[in-house]
């Protein structure tokens, strides 16, 4: 087991390498401004333009400036024209010259605290349909939650904020019950700041909670006619504890795959649409911004953090399923 | 042999309500079992062997089952005993088990930790004297070094293996009474042997009851006291052990014997085979249900003949018209041999 771990971390820092040599490419291979331009603003001549250009080291060829980049991420080697070294040195903001990887970490709470809140509603709220809606598969219960979830898979998330925010906020919602936008960035407790995310952890909830709901259903239900729960009914067991131990048990586990994937991709920043329409400073929000002014560092550093979560997670699911399921062993 | 049933099946209905219409899986089946007795039920597929059996159980209970009879045990009537009952007897006094004994044992479960909770359902041990428990039975049921054993999973089981963890699963309560359903049909046919002379051999040292449901007459033949043939949810035939194989009364059975391989004989060209497919049970033919493949079949047989003795003194029972004596011209397929016309070729 250990010996597999140790593998797939030296598999995980190579894809991560790649992943940021894709980055590279695409940024270099399809058009975008020139950062330099971009930095120094509408009235630059040709000279200061050049100057910003070397003080980026932009002036390099692109493979060099992949090579002092991977250098700075991943070892503790001096780079060229800079104080700074790495390793996690993932370069300054091309717009405002902060230090990437301390941008991200002050993005980060926000964003991890948006995710946890939601996964755990988002959980709390599939399981427990999930098992009732098979047990009482073809019911009026059953169709009812089953439409609602199909409802909720079907409204895009940002239109759903929206509505979450016309019905809802305190400010211009017309039940104004829950902080509206903005409200985390001002909340200066945690309690205030827990209160502000009740909408944006709802609203990204909302749509994965309906999918899990309809996963887990679907599995209870083909679980259910397996051979060993009838079984573990012919030994008597009582039947509450033939769907919560046996039934529960199996259904569950593909979720804890599909969980991994779905928290890492959002750490990535695939809440950018909940972080947008709430205003939420988070890994999201920074993206839409990296993206919109060609911030290749923040781009690239934004993005290897996500590839990291994913490859992260996808190790820790793999190792979890290990446990879960006996069958499956590495060796 | 002798004495009070332990179990009495009686008229017992099952049928499923379905968008297609009323599936007829059991349609009035009566049978029962002694202490100590072996009864074989044979059958094709959806027969309805396995669904009576486990509707004894009170397995096949669901808001489309219309379930109607009596199956009378331990002075109760199953078919009406509440759920709670009905779970106090699973496991305890009668248990089960079943065809596939890979998937019929939880994967993620250790085998071990799925006989304690076997045990603890329905006795007070605490997990130290049911896991002793446990690695009793599984010695009990020729399992080598059962102390290593409990702590593996299915999976790491051999086929043979893992019906013998399903045997010991249930006997843990030393049931009186145990249904086997196909019990021997996934394993190989050394394993297969094996399995049977196990359940036998249990059998007379616990003196349980056993119903043995197979589609197999071979596996009928080597432990079965009586025999009870099965057809689109009905009993055509019921007779001791002797009877059926040595005097079949029911072109059916003869169909089954016909079919099976024999080594005392010169093989034939060609294993006979019954015509035709089994009836849906939603859409049954009317009168007798196996008319339409019987070879045999005349104009009584638009109606339902009963199931009744129609030799006298004999215990034996089937459900043809055919007169006794045209029946023993007609089941010889060719000198000495039991069957059906040879299939044309």
């Amino acid at each position: 087991m250990a010996r597999y771990i140790v593998r797939r971390m030296l598999w995980s820092v190579l894809l991560l390498i790649l992943v940021s040599a894709v980055v590279f490419i695409l940024f270099y291979v399809f058009p975008s401004a020139d950062p330099a331009q971009l930095r120094a603003g509408r009235q630059a001549n040709e000279d200061q333009i050049q100057a910003i250009r070397e003080s980026l080291g932009l002036d390099h060829s692109v493979l060099t400036q992949f090579w002092i980049y991977i250098k700075g991420v991943f070892t503790p080697l001096d780079l060229p024209g800079t104080d700074a070294h790495g390793p996690l040195y993932f370069g300054r903001s091309y717009q405002s010259n902060a230090d990437v990887f301390d941008v991200i970490k002050a993005d980060l709470p926000a964003t991890v605290m948006l995710v946890i809140g939601a996964v755990v509603i988002w959980l709390a709220i599939a399981i427990p349909v999930g098992i009732i809606s098979a047990i009482k598969s073809r019911s009026l219960l059953d169709r009812t939650t089953m439409i609602t979830t199909l409802a909720f898979i079907s409204a895009p998330v940002f239109w759903l904020g929206l509505v979450a925010l016309y019905l809802f906020a305190q400010d211009v919602g017309l039940i104004p019950i829950f902080p509206g936008i903005g409200s985390y960035a001002e909340a200066d407790s945690f309690a205030g700041k827990v209160g502000s995310m009740l909408l944006p952890w709802f609203v990204l909830a909302a749509a994965t909670a309906a999918i899990y709901a309809r996963y887990l259903r679907s599995q209870m239900i083909d679980v259910m006619g397996e051979d060993y729960i009838r079984t573990a009914r012919a030994k008597g067991l009582p039947e509450k504890r033939v769907i919560m131990k046996h039934a529960l048990r199996s259904a569950i586990t593909p979720i804890v795959t599909l969980l991994g994937l779905d928290v890492a991709v959002l750490l990535a920043g695939n809440a950018i649409l909940t972080e947008t329409v709430f205003n939420i400073p988070g890994v999201g929000a920074e993206t839409y911004n990296a993206i919109k002014r060609s911030d290749l560092p923040m781009i690239q550093g934004i993005t290897l953090f996500g590839a990291f979560f994913i490859v992260t997670l996808n190790l820790v699911v793999d190792i979890a399923y290990a446990y879960l399921d006996p069958r499956v062993r590495y060796e | 042999m002798s004495g009070e049933p332990l179990i009495r099946v009686e008229d017992l209905k099952v049928h499923f309500d379905t968008d297609d219409g009323i599936v007829k899986a059991v349609d009035g089946v009566s049978f029962s079992v002694s202490r100590g007795e072996m009864l074989g039920i044979v059958g094709e597929s959806g027969s309805g062997k396995s669904v009576a059996n486990m509707t004894i159980l009170g397995l096949t209970r669901a808001p489309n089952a219309l379930i109607s009879g009596r199956i009378e045990f331990d002075g109760k009537n199953l078919v009406d005993l509440d759920e709670e009952g009905m779970r106090e007897i699973r496991g305890s006094q009668i248990s089960m088990i079943f065809q596939d004994p890979l998937s019929s044992l939880h994967p993620f479960f250790k085998v071990g930790k799925q006989l304690v909770e076997a045990i603890q359902v329905h006795q007070d041990l605490d997990d130290d004297a049911a896991m002793a428990r446990a690695v009793e039975l599984l010695g009990l049921v020729g399992i080598p070094d059962p102390e290593r054993r409990v702590g593996e999973y299915p999976h790491e089981f051999s086929g043979g293996m893992r019906q013998r963890a399903m045997i010991a699963m249930a006997l843990t309560n030393d049931p009186k009474l145990l249904i086997a359903d196909e019990p021997t049909t996934a394993l190989d046919v050394t394993t297969q042997a094996q399995i049977l002379r196990l359940i036998e051999r249990l059998r007379q040292e616990f003196g349980m009851a056993v119903i043995m449901i197979t589609h197999d007459l071979g596996v009928i033949a080597e432990v079965a006291d009586r025999v009870q043939v099965m057809y689109a949810g009905q009993v055509v035939e019921s007779g001791s052990l002797e009877e059926i194989f040595y005097n079949p009364q029911h072109p059916y059975t003869w169909g089954l014997l016909g079919s099976l391989t024999r080594i005392d004989k010169p093989r034939r060209a060609r294993l006979s085979q019954i015509a035709g497919q089994p009836p849906s049970l939603i859409a049954l033919p009317a009168g007798c249900h196996f008319r339409n493949r019987c070879p045999h079949a005349f104009d009584r047989c638009t109606q339902m003949p009963p199931l009744e003795e129609r030799i006298p003194e004999r215990g034996h029972t089937d459900r043809c018209w055919l007169p006794p004596e045209q029946k023993k011209t007609l089941r010889m397929s060719s000198a000495g041999e039991i069957g059906l016309e040879e299939p044309a070729a």
